[in-house]
């Protein structure tokens, strides 16, 4: 089976600091890969590089076998990747509809866009994520935490991702809103998506996971079988920077 | 995700309700004790058709301006070469009617073409500097402030260089007729105007209803929403009906009429209507307002400014949209030119001198936040109003000019500090 995504041997530095150095990783159809490792250790600038956000400086990124160039976040989403942001960036001054398609808006026939269509979708779609969610008409700066990550997971769910990252999706979120991104996770796996899922929680991970890899200073230090492994194994790993 | 449901438990205000915007309410009431104080203190002169008539002519110019500026400080952006930019416009719109229609090109004083290609000229050249400030400031990053001061004083310099320092003038006479008093479209056509204008209003929020509740939104009671069409009526219908009670002088109709070989038949009077500038600024205010509300452009402009980083995730080309916003902010300065100009009469190098703190005053005052994300375009015209009012009524009163400037300056940092605190009551700010 071809992996749904290849990174080949990604480098990117910030001025002198290797952020990723030589990282290796691939994803499969249907499969959620985990990164763990410390702050810092370059699991965001490395999905960044997935979602467009940032440009490697060398590597190769391939979908579905085919060498693919990605330099913005509009090229990731042409291939329908979808990132959920460990900022969660939203624009704080606009309501939920208008962050969730922020960038593709819905327009009506003239070409304005269609703000009642939009909320009515992110209704529909806030109703199956999150149906405690009821604030459609304020800017997402009135949500708290939690309201702000489903409004976060939501757009990235919308439309039709092959390819999801989320970074730290559950920081903010309570045990209960923690276990329903969970479930989350495990449909959208049922529905063959590929993601790449950055934790802090080894437990979740082990839970939710196919595989994990574990990055230390900008180097991977390896890529296991959850099954194959204990937590007591990976975390060694994120600790010692060396396979079991 | 825990959170209670909203609405229903407890009873709306009245306000909320109509949904009205309580800051706008606020300005308005604002604006409203301005109005009676000076029409008090000016032995009832303030608030008179005539004196109501000249502010929306003195209004306009600025007014044009501060709905480009709201774009532009929303996306955190400054823009300090407006008035500038309005006079390099105004020098090349002059330079086309009094020297390159006529003389280059020997077509006589007052052809028909002149007008048309004067503005047309005047756009080109703003909105291409417009464009090459936005170039600077969104691709080479350097700061709008120093972009824009760099402006004030090149461009400002450049209209010197382009007129040799003279006036020019006299300006074509069809040109003339966006100065204000010149230019006015008489009683029956206004009251034709304001009946489309308020047509068009109820039939968007009838419509505007009518969706929300295709998709089963709450929409508000009928009765408020025949409140709040009651209101836009009367509020369109009752401006008018001010414009057109300003009655054009007797001296005047009599020179009219022997224009064309006709006596002032006995007791005619006829009122001067909405000035074509008045109309040009609200065909502006409407547009922006349907730009800023209604297109992506802005709606990219408002998330820009509310988290550039998140905009720019979004796969917004955020460095074109800083180009754009500038490209209009610069025609939106050629057509202040051609208010401001014609209003004179002619191109006079100070034209539009300090016009970059009064329209970043009025965005301001109008509730445009410097932090980013937050402005609307009625918010600005109100504020240039509210601006414009305080510099008339203190002139009426017979406050100098130095202290003119003293109440003007004060009143814009009350302003924002007015704005902090209600946004920190309302939660807006943290
Ligand atoms: N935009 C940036 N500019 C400079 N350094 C950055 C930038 N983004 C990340 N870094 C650096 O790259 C390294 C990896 O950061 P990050 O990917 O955020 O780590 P993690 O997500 O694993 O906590 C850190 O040393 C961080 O300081
Ligand atoms: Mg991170």
């Amino acid at each position: 089976m071809t992996p749904l995504v290849e990174m080949r041997d990604i480098a990117l530095s910030f001025g002198g600091v290797k952020a990723i150095d030589h990282v290796s990783l691939d994803l499969y159809p249907g499969e959620v890969v985990g990164l763990l490792g410390h702050n810092g250790a370059g699991k965001s600038t490395l999905v960044k590089c997935l979602s467009g956000a940032y440009r490697m400086d060398s590597g190769q990124i391939l979908i579905d076998g085919q060498p693919v160039t990605i330099t913005n976040p509009r090229d990731a989403r042409a291939q329908n990747i979808e990132t959920i942001y460990q900022t969660l960036a939203l624009a704080d001054n606009l309501d939920a509809a208008s962050n969730l398609f922020l960038g593709r808006e819905l327009v009506t026939a003239a070409g304005f866009v269609d703000d009642d269509r939009m909320e009515a979708e992110t209704r529909r779609i806030m109703a199956r994520l999150n149906p405690n969610f009821h604030k459609f008409n304020v800017p997402v700066s009135a949500l708290s935490g939690g309201q702000r990550q489903s409004v976060a997971i939501a757009r990235a769910v919308y439309f039709n991702a092959r390819i999801l990252i989320m970074d730290e999706p559950t920081a903010a979120l309570g045990p209960h809103e923690t276990r329903m991104v969970g479930e989350l996770i495990a449909e959208l796996k049922r529905q063959n998506l590929g993601i790449f899922l950055i934790s802090h929680d080894i437990h979740d991970v082990m839970d939710l996971c196919d595989r994990v890899s574990v990055m230390k200073n900008g180097k991977l230090v390896g890529t296991e079988r959850v099954t194959d492994v204990t937590e007591d194994d990976i975390l060694g790993m994120i600790i010692l920077g060396k396979k079991p | 995700m825990t959170d209670t449901a909203t609405g229903g438990t407890t009873r709306k205000s009245l306000t909320g309700t109509l949904q009205l915007d309580t800051r706008l309410l606020g300005m308005i009431g604002a604006f409203v004790a301005i109005c009676l104080v000076f029409h008090l203190m000016t032995g009832q002169r303030f608030l008179t058709p005539r004196n109501i008539f000249t502010l929306t002519i003195q209004t306009a110019s600025v007014a044009i301006m501060a709905t480009g500026m709201v774009f532009v400080i929303v996306t955190r952006h400054i823009d300090l070469s407006v008035g500038s930019l309005l006079a390099v416009c105004s020098a090349v719109m002059a330079l086309v009617q009094v020297w390159v229609m006529p003389q280059l090109l020997g077509l006589g004083i007052g052809h028909p073409a002149t007008a048309p290609l004067a503005i047309v000229a005047g756009l080109v050249v703003g909105t291409a500097v417009g464009a090459f400030n936005g170039w600077l400031i969104g691709y080479l990053t350097i700061p709008s402030f120093i972009v824009t001061l760099g402006g004030l004083l090149v461009w400002r310099n450049v209209a010197w260089y382009l007129t040799s320092g003279q006036t020019l003038g006299p300006l074509d006479p069809n040109f003339q007729l966006f100065g204000g008093i010149n230019g006015t479209i008489g009683v029956t056509a206004s009251w034709v105007v304001g009946a489309l204008a308020v047509a068009v209003s109820l039939w968007f929020m009838a419509t505007a209803r009518q969706k929300k509740a295709g998709h089963g939104f709450a929409v508000k009671p009928l009765w408020a929403e025949g409140v709040m069409m009651a209101i836009v009526a009367g509020l369109i219908l009752g401006f008018v009906a001010i414009l057109n009670a300003y009655q054009v002088p007797v001296a005047r109709l009599e020179r009219i009429f022997a224009a064309r070989g006709e006596t002032l038949p006995e007791g005619y009077t006829e009122g001067y209507g909405l000035p074509i500038s008045v109309l040009v600024l609200i065909a502006i205010a409407v547009a922006m307002t349907v730009v800023a509300r209604r297109t992506r452009f802005g709606r990219y402009v408002f998330a820009t400014g509310g988290n550039p980083e998140a905009a720019a995730l979004s796969g917004i080309n955020t460095k074109l949209l800083t180009v754009k916003i500038f490209a209009l902010m610069g025609a939106l300065c050629a057509l202040s030119a051609v208010v401001a100009s014609a209003r004179a009469a002619n191109h006079a190098n100070d034209i539009g001198t300090l016009d970059e703190l009064r329209v970043i005053a009025a965005a301001v005052i109008g509730g445009t936040a410097l932090s980013g994300g937050v402005g609307t375009i009625y918010g600005a015209i109100l504020g240039a109003l509210i601006m414009q009012s305080l510099q008339s009524g203190m002139a009426m009163v017979g406050v100098e000019s130095p202290f003119q400037n003293i109440v003007v300056g004060s009143v814009l940092v009350l302003a924002v500090f007015i704005d902090i605190l209600y946004r920190k009551r309302s939660g807006a700010l943290k």
